[in-house]
C-alpha cells in the first residue's frame, strides 16, 4: 500500500502563502509588460523590419 | 490497482518548514532605507548626465539598479544573518527574527542579482550592467563576506558600493564613464566613513559585542574622529567640484559649500565630544545631518540642471 504524505497548513501559513502568491502574480505581470514596453521603445518601428 | 493510504502531518511539527513569511518580509530584505538613497542618486546621476535617454527606459534603468541594490541588501542578510542576531539595530530583521530563512534569502539575493543585471544591460547598456554587477559583488563579497569582519577599514572600502549608483545610472545614459561621473561616485565615497563611524562611535557596544573591527572598537573614539574630521572636509571639497568642473551651476556651488560647511561643523562638534559622553548627541546629530546633507547634495544638482535649462532655454 503507497502512502502520501499530506501536510496541513495552519490558517497563518495559508494566509502567508496566498499573500505571496498574489505577490508574486503582480510581479509577473509587471515583468511581462516591462519586457514589451522595452522591447517596443528599443526596437521601436523596425519591430515589424525582419526577414522571413 | 494500487492502494493508497494518506497520513496527515501537522505543518508545526519540527521536520516540516513551511513558511510563514509575507511579501512584505521578502520587501525588508531588500533594506528599503538603503534603497531609497541608491534610487535617489542614480537618478540624479541619470538626470544630470549630458544626452538623451528614454523617460521609460530612465525608470527602468533606475528600478534595475534598486533591485540591483536590494538584491546586494538580501545577499548581505544572508551571510550576516549570525551578527545580525546579536545586534539591538539588526535583531529583528526577517531571517534573525525566523521569518525568512537563510537560504530562501540567498536564492531571492542571486535571483534578483542576474535579473537586474541582464535587464538593465538589455534596456540601456552593458557598461553600466557591468557596473552594476560590479557593484553587487563588491557589497556582497569584498564588503559582506571579506572586510566587514576583518579591518576597521571595512566601511571606508565598502562605501565604494554605496558610491556606484550615480555612476551607473551616468553610464545608463552616455554608455561612458567620465570624470563628472567619477566626482559624484567620490562625493559618496567620502562621505560614507563620517556618516558610518557616527553611527559606530553610538553603537559601538554593538559591534563589539558581535566581533566587528569598526574603527572606533580598533584605534578608539579619539583617532576616529580625526579621521571623520578629515574627510569630512574632504567630502566638502569634492562636493563644490560639480561647480568648479562646469557640470553644475552657482546655484548649487553656494549650496554646497554652505552644506559641506555644515558637514565640517557637526563633525568638529563630535570630535569635541567627551571620550566618556554616554548621550553621545553629537555624533547621533552628525548621522542624521549627514543622510540630509546627501539627499540635499543631490537634491540640488537636479535643482541646479533645472535653473540651467530655464536660464538656457531663455
Amino acid at each position: 500500500m503507497a502512502e502520501i504524505e499530506r501536510v496541513e497548513l495552519t490558517e497563518k501559513q495559508a494566509k502567508a502563502r496566498k499573500g505571496r502568491s498574489i505577490a508574486l502574480a503582480l510581479l509577473l505581470v509587471a515583468f511581462v509588460v516591462l519586457v514589451y514596453a522595452v522591447t517596443v521603445i528599443k526596437i521601436g518601428p523596425d519591430i515589424l523590419n525582419r526577414s522571413l | 490497482m494500487a492502494v493508497t493510504q494518506n497520513i496527515e502531518i501537522k505543518s508545526s511539527s519540527s521536520d516540516v518548514h513551511l513558511s510563514e513569511a509575507l511579501a512584505g518580509d521578502y520587501f525588508e530584505l531588500l533594506k528599503p532605507r538603503v534603497m531609497s538613497l541608491v534610487v535617489f542618486t542614480a537618478a540624479v546621476g541619470l538626470i544630470v548626465a549630458p544626452g538623451y535617454i528614454n523617460p521609460f527606459i530612465g525608470m527602468v534603468a533606475i528600478l534595475c539598479i534598486a533591485i540591483g541594490a536590494g538584491a546586494s541588501g538580501a545577499l548581505n542578510m544572508w551571510y550576516d544573518a549570525d551578527i545580525d542576531a546579536v545586534m539591538t539595530r539588526t535583531r529583528k530583521r526577517p531571517i534573525p527574527s525566523g521569518r525568512i530563512t537563510k537560504s530562501e534569502a540567498l536564492g531571492f539575493g542571486i535571483g534578483l542579482s542576474v535579473f537586474s543585471t541582464i535587464f538593465l544591460g538589455l534596456a540601456t547598456n552593458w557598461l553600466a550592467a557591468g557596473i552594476l554587477a560590479f557593484t553587487i559583488v563588491f557589497y556582497a563579497v569584498i564588503y559582506t563576506m571579506w572586510l566587514k569582519r576583518s579591518t576597521p577599514q571595512n566601511i571606508v572600502i565598502g562605501g565604494a558600493a554605496g558610491a556606484f549608483p550615480p555612476m551607473i545610472g551616468w553610464a545608463a545614459v552616455t554608455g561612458t564613464v567620465t570624470i563628472e561621473s567619477i566626482v559624484l561616485f567620490a562625493i559618496i565615497f567620502l562621505w560614507t566613513p563620517p556618516h558610518f563611524w557616527a553611527l559606530a562611535l553610538f553603537k559601538e557596544g554593538d559591534y563589539e559585542a558581535v566581533g566587528v573591527p569598526m574603527m572606533p572598537n580598533v584605534v578608539g573614539a579619539r583617532k576616529t574622529k580625526i579621521q571623520m574630521l578629515v574627510y569630512a572636509v574632504l567630502t566638502a571639497i569634492v562636493g563644490v567640484l560639480p561647480t568648479a568642473l562646469g557640470f553644475a551651476g552657482l546655484a548649487y556651488g553656494i549650496v554646497s559649500a554652505a552644506l559641506g560647511l555644515g558637514f565640517i561643523w557637526y563633525t568638529f562638534k563630535t570630535y569635541q565630544m567627551r571620550d566618556d559622553d554616554e548621550t553621545m548627541k553629537p555624533a547621533k546629530k552628525l548621522f542624521g545631518y549627514s543622510i540630509l546633507y546627501l539627499f540635499a547634495i543631490f537634491g540640488m544638482l537636479l535643482i541646479d540642471r533645472g535653473i540651467m535649462l530655464v536660464v538656457g532655454g531663455l
